[in-house]
């Protein structure tokens, strides 16, 4: 037999949820657990985990979600780069929908006539460059750590190429970074972040980047983490690793997806990454602010290929839609039902903020699966 | 975009790209990012490249959970390379 049944899983999803109920029920404690990982969000909601977990175990929606994290004003140089004369920008789809500053879109900008083009894979954009040798092509890259090595490759193979029409706008942030960030004294008091008690780590990220890199929340925060796969059963394991660390005064990295993650990580994926980026010294998060060399940039050989050097695009902050409660939702301070556009202006259909626009958004979650479960008191 | 998917490998077709096939739809992906990738390995499709291996039980049992849902990450791999076309 290669996979257990829909019962065997449900029975198994039970044993666990009892475990974590007789670790946690009567300790007299709360355990605040942030799921990072916008993936794992999505999960908890999908297959109703807060429903199984007892009442002072409140799951926290982290920033995991490299749509939700980008800030409007780079939404916007992204929008303008997409405007120029005989470029053609290259996307990932989900950032299509996602709003900019004055109503505006990738995909508004698409519809007044910019060339863009949703692409599933960088491989796809370098063909576009060699397809398209009279028009610049320019990447909108994002994501974290697993969506990274990937855009170095490209970059490289255009450098292989000899492409001279082919750039990257370089938007890679950092899952440690943005870790460091909710757990800093200084971000606490400034930017009203909860206090959290355990991280459920990654899965995907934590392929590329190991369990290594969390080692120094667990030593120097004494937050416990569990690394965790996406699957319920996944899920309800770590949370109950978590649980039993915090009862036992211990902080240590766990790795419950073991299946797939090791301490180093894909050391080729790293390296691919060290080759072609270096840190940049401060980018500005949606929710979190300005984090120092919590995001990547191109280095000094590969300047040719950095849209943000080629094409001189300066950076504008802006706010987005004040209402927008996007920013206290990514740090964990708010919930999305705390919102008054939630469900009635802002919906997946006609997204205000960029926590409704991806399916790994708190806010789309929330509505999708209407679960409004209010923390315990 | 953040979705992974497991993805068998049934031919090898250059130094860093393989044939991978999920429901009967096979795609070129690259395989640049993982040591010694072979036909028949699984392997965590992620935007267009195997980020790492994984077991064959691994995979079928992550396959299962998703066709349950419904496909979202299952249709985003069958459209995956067709939505390059420029706008109208
Ligand atoms: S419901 Fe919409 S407007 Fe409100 S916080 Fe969420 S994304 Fe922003």
């Amino acid at each position: 037999m290669k996979h257990l049944d829909e019962y065997r899983d449900a029975e198994t999803a039970h044993r666990l949820a009892a475990a974590i109920h007789n670790e946690a029920a009567d300790s007299g404690r709360r355990y605040r657990l942030m799921e990072f990982c916008g993936g794992h969000t999505h999960a908890i909601f999908r297959y109703g985990i807060e429903d199984l977990l007892p009442s002072n175990i409140e799951m926290v929606h982290g920033p995991g979600c490299p749509v939700c994290v980008l800030p409007t004003g780079r939404l916007d140089m992204a929008i303008r780069l997409a405007k120029r004369d005989g470029v053609i920008l290259a996307s990932y789809a989900d950032m299509l929908r996602v709003p900019g500053s004055k109503g505006q879109s990738l995909m508004k900008a698409r519809a007044d006539g910019a060339d863009i083009r949703m692409v599933y894979s960088t491989l796809d954009a370098v063909k576009l460059a060699e397809a398209n040798p009279q028009r610049e092509v320019i990447f909108f890259a994002i994501g974290f750590e697993t969506t990274t090595p990937p855009t170095a490759l490209a970059i490289e193979t255009a450098a292989k190429k000899g492409l001279t029409n082919f750039s990257v706008f370089c938007n890679h942030v950092l899952t440690p970074s943005a870790i460091a960030a909710i757990l800093e004294a200084p971000a606490v008091r400034e930017l009203g972040t909860v206090e959290i008690d355990g991280f459920l780590g990654p899965a995907h990220v934590s392929v590329v980047i190991g369990s290594q890199p969390y080692e120094f929340f667990a030593e120097e925060y004494r937050k416990p983490v569990a690394i965790s796969g996406f699957e319920p059963i996944d899920i309800l394991q770590s949370i109950l690793m978590l649980v039993r660390q915090l009862n036992e005064g211990r902080a240590e990295v766990e790795n419950q997806y073991i299946r797939a993650v090791t301490r180093d990580g894909n050391v080729r994926a790293k390296q691919a990454v060290s080759r072609v980026f270096e840190l940049r010294r401060d980018f500005e998060w949606r929710g979190l602010g300005h984090i120092p060399y919590s995001a990547l940039r191109l280095k000094d050989e590969f300047a040719a290929f950095d849209a943000e050097r080629r094409f001189d695009e300066p950076y504008i902050p802006s706010e987005g839609i004040k209402a927008c409660e996007c920013p206290a939702i990514l740090r964990g301070a708010k919930k999305p039902t705390d919102c008054r556009l939630f469900g009635r202006a802002c919906t997946p259909e006609t997204p205000l903020g960029s926590c409704m626009v991806s399916s790994e958004g708190a806010c789309a979650a929330y509505y999708t699966y209407g679960r409004m479960r209010e923390p315990a008191q | 975009m953040c979705h992974a998917l497991p993805v068998k490998i049934i031919a090898l077709t250059g130094p860093d790209t393989a044939k991978v096939s999920l429901g009967g739809i096979v795609k070129e992906i690259s395989i640049a990012l993982i040591d010694d990738p072979k036909v028949g390995d699984y392997v965590v499709l992620h935007v267009g490249y195997a980020l790492a291996k994984i077991d064959e039980a691994e995979a079928e049992r992550t396959l299962a959970l998703l066709a349950a849902e419904g496909g979202e990450a299952l249709a985003e791999f069958s459209a995956a390379g067709e939505a390059i076309e420029a706008p109208p």
